[in-house]
């Protein structure tokens, strides 16, 4: 069982989805979904992994309860959310309303030499999403999708969502955010105006 | 092991998970996460009980990693509580914690050490401490119910004030021999 290829280009995918971004909070999973969040445009209120995989969901979730004052969107590829796929189950559980999960679904492993993921071989992590009790879920297949929903990520009570964007497969150019985690964490916080330690 | 400060907590039934719990809100603990272990049932309690805690349930240690790492990215402190095979579930979330000099304080109830029964529970357990701490984690442990809430105590301010990684081993002979078969009448 294979799943049809999306669509998307990516870069363009993420630039619409964080045009207009205004409060919003990003934590990125590693590998492209990080490069595509920083060419999209650096934040000081973006913090991107660089491992950690599975885990983007949950430092999401972690930021979301702790300031539900702010919109959080998680950014990350069907691959890492395979391997944290019981975080959606947390995630679902708690409920927060601040809280958006966006997978950048192109069926394959991208960073290791394209090989199928589970996303490509039949199973659809929207619908995981929606067994899991996510308030409201998303398969948008074109940009002018995206940008009909971006607004929505502003959304501080009818959380939690989840989107699932069928990109096409492919590796653009790579766009290499700091690496540094330290650095990373203290220009966050500073941004939300915690004291840096 | 100090014996005698063992059965002076057994003899006064010291409510050590109550003390961890009270230690945790007088350092400003506001987020718990958790995969359950019979040992922290009444700290699982305390904290669903608390409004001003976020309790939440995991379906993997390792959740809690990283949701620790994101309560503090917002201005909050945490804790996770597992018990000691949840430990091997974590390890690479670790580098998380090292790469970005997250604190982080676990709370984890030792299997395989004490009067054990299930087998299958000692090779984590035995693995436990040496596992966390060549992820570069420091391990304090509680060997009696007197000692929780300095401990903990103790280990908050490393967490928290001093950027640490902290796993705080609670001792299985706190948590007492678990039944396996009723007794035979």
């Amino acid at each position: 069982m294979t799943t049809d290829l999306g669509q998307m280009d990516r870069r363009e995918a993420v630039r619409e989805l964080l045009a207009e971004r205004g409060p919003l909070l990003v934590v990125t999973g590693l590998g492209s979904p990080s490069y595509d969040a920083f060419a999209a445009g650096d934040s000081d209120g973006n913090f991107y992994l660089w491992g950690a995989m599975g885990g983007a969901g949950m430092v999401g979730l972690g930021l979301a309860l702790a300031r539900p004052d702010r919109p959080v969107c998680v950014l990350t590829g069907d691959g890492e959310q395979l391997m944290g796929v019981g975080g959606l189950l947390t995630i679902a559980v708690k409920r927060p309303a601040n809280l958006s999960v966006v997978v950048l679904d192109n069926g394959h492993f991208g960073e290791t030499g394209m090989q199928p993921s589970h996303a490509g071989l039949g199973v659809d992590l929207a619908a995981v999403a929606r067994g899991a009790g996510f308030s409201a879920v998303e398969t948008v297949g074109d940009v002018a999708g995206v940008r009909a929903i971006r607004g929505d990520l502003q959304s501080l009570t009818a959380g939690p969502r989840f989107w699932r964007l069928r990109i096409a497969p492919g590796n653009p150019e790579r766009a290499l955010p700091p690496r540094d985690g330290v650095f990373a964490k203290t220009r966050f916080r500073a941004r939300l105006g915690l004291p840096v330690t | 092991m100090n014996v005698a400060a063992y059965q002076k907590g057994v003899e006064k039934e010291i409510d050590w998970p109550g003390d961890i719990f009270g230690t945790l809100k007088s350092a400003k603990v506001r987020q718990l996460c958790y995969v359950p272990d019979a040992g922290h049932s009444r700290l699982i309690t305390l904290a669903h009980a608390d409004p001003d805690m976020q309790a939440t349930v995991l379906t993997t240690e390792e959740e809690g990693v990283a949701l620790c790492a994101g309560a503090w990215l917002g201005g909050d402190r945490s804790a996770l509580a597992m018990q000691s095979s949840g430990v091997g579930n974590c390890i690479n979330m670790l580098s998380l914690m090292e790469m970005c000099r997250f604190p982080l304080l676990a709370l984890v109830t030792m299997r395989g050490e004490w009067a054990e029964f299930n087998p299958w529970q000692v090779p984590m357990g035995r693995a436990t401490a040496a596992s966390l701490e060549l992820m570069g984690v420091s391990v304090l442990r509680i060997e009696a119910p007197d000692e929780a809430a300095d401990v903990v105590s103790a280990a908050a301010a490393l967490a928290f004030d001093a950027d640490q990684r902290i796993a705080v081993l609670i001792s299985q002979r706190m948590i007492g021999r678990k039944k396996w078969v009723e007794d035979s009448k």
